[in-house]
């Protein structure tokens, strides 16, 4: 900005061109503060591990600064140090929970849609455990989820349904998927649900009453009208989420810390751990270089599939 | 006369339990949307009863939906005893912090976007909303280093600093969406009565804005109260710990298996949140989603 403005004029055309406009640089120092901090909380931290990403810091290993060309990568992708696995299992989770939760949260949006006494509440009443901290819904799961005195159980008994005596949380790998998923769907759907009920409440209501002219049923309907224009909605909804979904990691460590064994490890689980419990800096770069190309892959994507059609 | 009253009583008594199911069965979506509405709560009151039985009553372990003997003083314990006030006492300095960073740069950065004649805006909005999608774990190793060189290691300032990550993208967003709807006219009249362009948007903008400012207050508030990621990797003495992380670490040492006391620091932390949005829920529901579908 300053190079412009000390800038020699060469010619006057020029000149005019380069002229900041009345209240430009008003604009640039209004707006500097928010990109300054931001700035320095992401890209700072992009380029760091990217050039951390390439070299030696391990101080197990010396940390000589050194270029070593791949050799973190190599490691991210290496079957022995359980990062491949780890990328695996978020990966699964995140397509498993995100169709879940985009399910269970239309549903829930669309029964919100509806006229009714009451509504309101019901909503905010649904909009909670989204407001609540991840560490609150951890642990109010942990307890529900606690074998012996839990209410997971207790209802399981009560109904006289099967697996009452399960060990949900550390036991196997299936049961505490399962849980985290339940955790995961309890605060996440109700953000869904939020989105998606107002791209609802978007739609005209003259389409409707188009439909009901025409005769068509209540699936044509939800096929015809409440789909196609619930579109951009649900392509939002699903990119958040699904964002979200590969970058989870404040559940994990509060429910399980990766376990039983390494079978809930997620890959932001394993960037935290190298980073901050094994000061693995070179490789917690390599991941997270990996892990913002997958956020990219996933929202270019849902840029090519969700195009709309015409 | 009798004949026919009978006759028509067993006539409405015959067809009346009918048209109740049919009403029923039309009703579903209602109650299915009553049973929703239980399923999301009814966790929130399990922790809030449990947190009201003693550690003698938990120790029996009977499931209980209410305690025999309800009593508080497992909240006793966890603020006074444990020294979970203080760090209650940090999450609401952090959560404070970055809100009001976040109203100041944000209104800023808002109203610069919104109204004033620059280049490069597109790819400025641009990079403030994308950075939002910035994954948290990929900042916490640079940031480490950052704030060690510092010396703001263990700090809440380190803590307040990272969250803008959270509420920055959403308010600026929000921000500059509002002061685009405001009537240009206004501030420049008072730049006309001899206001400065800053001197305008402080007297005559922000109070026509106070009812956004709220909403982005509000939401940045529980954002920032929700941080874990930032709080386990800076933060290191127990005294300096943020709610969520001081609950987590008691309740899986000190407190272990008894859930009375972990529920108790569970209902203290959620308890500003949940009156944060029964209070404010239109504003927060307005701003969370028109920040997003439009």
């Amino acid at each position: 900005m300053s190079a412009v403005d000390v800038a020699p004029a060469t010619a006057p055309r020029a000149r005019r061109a380069l002229r900041w406009r009345p209240g430009e640089r008003t604009g640039y120092a209004m707006a500097s503060p928010a990109v300054i901090a931001l700035a320095a909380i992401t890209a700072y931290p992009l380029l760091w591990n990217l050039w951390t990403s390439f070299h030696d810091v391990d101080p197990l290993t010396g940390g000589t600064g050194q270029f070593v060309g791949l050799s973190n990568y190599r490691a991210v992708f290496s079957s022995q140090t359980g990062l491949l696995a780890a990328l695996m299992h978020t990966l699964i989770y995140m397509v498993v929970s995100v169709t879940v939760e985009m399910a269970l949260g239309l549903g829930i949006a669309l029964l919100l849609n509806r006229p009714m006494r009451g509504r309101a509440l019901c909503r905010t009443l649904i909009l909670l455990p989204w407001a609540v901290p991840t560490v609150v819904s951890a642990l109010v799961w942990q307890t529900l989820f606690d074998p012996q005195g839990g209410g997971v159980n207790y209802m399981l008994s009560m109904l006289h349904l099967p697996g009452s005596h399960t060990v949900w949380i550390g036991a196997t790998a299936s049961a505490t998927w399962a849980s985290i998923l339940v955790a995961d769907a309890w605060q996440s759907t109700p953000f869904v649900a939020l989105m998606l009920l107002a791209g609802l409440q978007a739609i005209p209501r003259e389409l409707y009453e188009a439909a009901r002219v025409d005769g068509a049923s209540a699936w044509q309907t939800f096929r015809g009208v409440t789909l196609p224009n619930l579109r951009p909605a649900l392509m939002v909804t699903l990119v958040f989420r699904t964002l979200q979904a590969f970058l989870i990691f404040d559940i994990i460590y509060a429910l399980t810390q990766g376990g039983p064994g390494t079978s809930t490890q997620t890959i932001s689980y394993m960037t935290y751990y190298n980073f901050i419990v094994s000061d693995n800096f070179g490789v917690g770069a390599a991941i997270s270089i990996v892990m913002v190309i997958v956020c990219l892959l996933i929202a270019g994507v849902y840029r090519v599939l969700l195009r709309p059609s015409t | 006369m009798t004949a026919a009253g009978i006759a028509g009583r067993a006539q409405t008594a015959g067809w009346r339990p009918a048209r109740v199911a049919a009403r029923l069965r039309r009703s579903w979506p209602s109650w299915l949307l009553i049973l929703v509405t239980l399923l999301f709560t009814a966790p929130f009151l399990w922790v809030f009863t449990h947190s009201l039985e003693s550690s003698a009553e938990w120790a029996q372990n009977k499931t209980v939906l209410w305690p025999h003997a309800p009593t508080l003083a497992n909240y006793r314990a966890v603020l006074f005893k444990d020294g979970f006030l203080t760090n209650v006492a940090n999450s609401v300095i952090v959560a404070a912090a970055t809100t009001a960073a976040t109203l100041v740069f944000g209104s800023l950065a808002g109203y610069a976007l919104a109204r004033l004649p620059m280049r490069g805006k597109s790819a400025i909005l641009g990079f403030i909303l994308l950075a939002g999608f910035f994954p948290l774990t990929a900042m916490i190793g640079p940031l480490f280093k950052v704030m060690s060189r510092l010396g703001l290691l263990d700090t809440l300032t380190a803590v307040s600093i990272s969250d803008l990550i959270y509420t920055l993208p959403l308010a600026t967003w929000l921000l500059a969406s509002l002061f685009a709807q405001l009537p240009e006219e206004i501030e420049e009249a008072a730049m006309v009565d001899g206001c400065t362009r800053l001197g305008a948007l402080r007297r005559v903008v922000a109070p026509l804005a106070a009812p956004a400012l709220a909403t982005a207050a509000v939401l940045s508030f529980i954002l920032a109260w929700s941080d874990f990621t930032f709080s386990l990797s800076f933060l290191q003495d127990e005294s300096h710990f943020t709610a969520p992380l001081a609950m987590l670490q008691l309740g899986q040492t000190k407190f272990y298996t008894y859930y009375n006391l972990t529920d108790a620091t569970v209902v203290i932390t959620a308890l500003p949140i949940v009156v944060l949005v029964l209070v404010m829920q239109r504003r927060i529901v307005s701003g969370l989603t028109g920040g997003a579908v439009k």
